[in-house]
């Protein structure tokens, strides 16, 4: 299939950047869309023009590093990672926008790059957890109701991709922060550190200067990993908690 | 790089989830005195006698417990300070979600396609711009009460009268469906949000939840209610 994409090129930080079009002939369908990014690349190399630079890692859609906006959606069209999004969900001559993740939060770094260190910071705004050192305890001494286990659990395969963000019109990393919530706040070893961590986290989300929740949930339909909205509410939940008990 | 701590946070006491509280539960106490205000719109069928003393009796709520007027300053002074705090939350939110968006100049993403979001409702889109012809609409009908005032159609000391004197002029029954209509889309958004917000959602996608069947309920009778009236009077030639 031939396809044309126009890509968000800008050179660094301080770069204006701007939309660029280019043609890829002869893209199979069953390449993934980093694939027809590298045959693109490899065209630019070899023509003398500088590749577009893009994040990527295991393209397993496991590790969260991949993630550009197609054609307005976050990770396009699939709900999944860019990497694991294949050419065949495009149309042969189709018209492909490709943008990086937009949000005051995260600056583009260069191309489709962009720096999503704040999600680094509020993890760790949320502190630690007190678990006993040592050999490790019997399991079944802690008993662990099997719904909480798999909404723990849910929450907990949050690859922190960015992509709530980007599809957020607000570009709020609320569901980002309420996934990790969520995963500690279901688990009994979360209790002693519950209050701290979503006063933590959510100071610093708003330093980071992330925007609000509007609850329209337009978050949830680009992620990934499918991490339910209702997260959202339990971070709410448990920060009205902690400040009625006056911990901020 | 990315694990620097920086120093100075602002307290969660000012986040936009604290200011997201304040805007809900402001928004609920409105919510609550547009049941009964409707519930007293719809005693209008009743005809002028009851409609016009059930107005009067208004004024004296808990009496002697409470001064003449008492109750309803109350209810006034309540109602307008949870108005100025639902916008002050919504102007503060709206210029910090649009800062935390990452426009660059005046857009966001170039691409043409998929503007719209994918699951957003239509009444999400309504919230700010629809807020702020709500508010033209509350001052405006809040100048109208004032006593013989601003009487579109004619003054009367019956207020019965003054009711069907304003809605059989169609532009009146216009602006008047309009607001209701701002007011709908508001609640049918605005109620999920709020509820969500105070941690009450329980779904994990938007368009399944239950409380999103109720919030368009909720508006539908709300919006419905109030409609009731003017349309009686307008089409149906009630009152008159």
């Amino acid at each position: 299939m031939n396809i044309t994409v126009r890509v968000w090129r800008q050179k660094n930080a301080d770069d204006k950047g701007k939309m660029v079009t280019y043609g890829v002939e002869n893209v199979s369908e069953h390449m993934s869309f980093l694939e027809m990014l590298d045959v693109l690349n490899e065209q630019l190399t070899l023509s003398g023009d500088d590749p577009i630079a893009f994040d990527h890692d295991c393209r397993e859609g496991i590790c969260g590093a991949c993630g550009v906006v197609i054609n307005g959606q976050a990770h396009g069209p699939q709900t999944t990672t860019t990497c694991q999004l294949h050419m065949r969900s495009f149309e042969d001559g189709a018209v492909i926008d490709i943008e990086p993740w937009r949000a005051g939060a995260f600056p583009v770094v260069k191309d489709l790059v962009v720096d999503r260190g704040a999600f680094d910071r509020i993890i760790q705004a949320g502190g630690f957890i007190s678990a006993p050192t040592g050999s490790a305890p019997e399991a079944n001494n802690l008993p662990v109701p099997k719904e909480d286990a798999d909404h723990a659990f849910e929450s907990a395969t949050c690859i922190g991709c960015g992509a709530c963000v980007a599809a957020c019109p607000n570009g709020s990393g609320m569901l980002f922060t309420a996934a990790k919530i969520t995963h500690l706040g279901l688990l009994p070893q979360g209790q002693p550190e519950r209050d701290s961590r979503v006063i933590g986290m959510i100071e610093q989300h708003d330093h980071e200067g992330f925007g609000g929740c509007t609850n329209i949930g337009e978050c949830t339909s680009s992620c990934p990993k499918g991490i339910p909205l209702d997260t959202i509410s339990r971070l709410n939940r448990d920060l009205l908690g902690a400040l009625a008990k006056g911990k901020a | 790089m990315a694990t620097i701590q920086t120093a100075k946070r602002p307290s969660a006491k000012r986040s936009t989830v604290a200011l997201k509280y304040s805007m809900a539960v402001s928004g609920l106490i409105m919510l609550g005195y547009l049941l009964v205000h409707m519930y007293g719109n719809l005693k209008f069928f009743q005809g002028r006698e009851k409609f016009d003393s059930y107005l009067e009796g208004l004024d004296d709520i808990l009496y002697p417990y409470l001064p003449h007027e008492g109750a309803l300053w109350i209810i006034r002074i309540v109602l307008t300070a949870a108005l100025v705090v639902h916008v002050y939350a919504a102007v503060t939110l709206w210029r910090r979600n649009k800062a935390a968006a990452g426009f660059v100049g005046n857009t966001r993403y170039h691409t043409k396609q998929n503007k719209t979001g994918v699951q957003r409702s239509y009444a999400s889109f309504t919230m700010r711009w629809g807020g702020i012809i709500l508010l033209l609409f509350i001052i405006g009908h809040v100048a109208q009460m004032l006593p013989n005032w601003l009487s579109p159609g004619g003054a009367s000391d019956s207020k019965y009268d003054r009711v069907v004197n304003g809605f059989e002029l169609w532009w009146v029954v216009l602006l008047y469906t309009i607001g209701l209509v701002a007011v709908g889309f508001h609640l049918a958004h605005g109620f999920w949000s709020a509820l969500t917000t105070l941690g009450q959602n329980h779904s994990s996608t938007r368009r399944s939840s239950r409380l999103t069947a109720v919030s368009i309920g909720l508006a539908v009778i709300i919006a419905g209610g109030f409609l009731t009236v003017p349309f009686a009077i307008f089409f149906f030639g009630a009152g008159s």
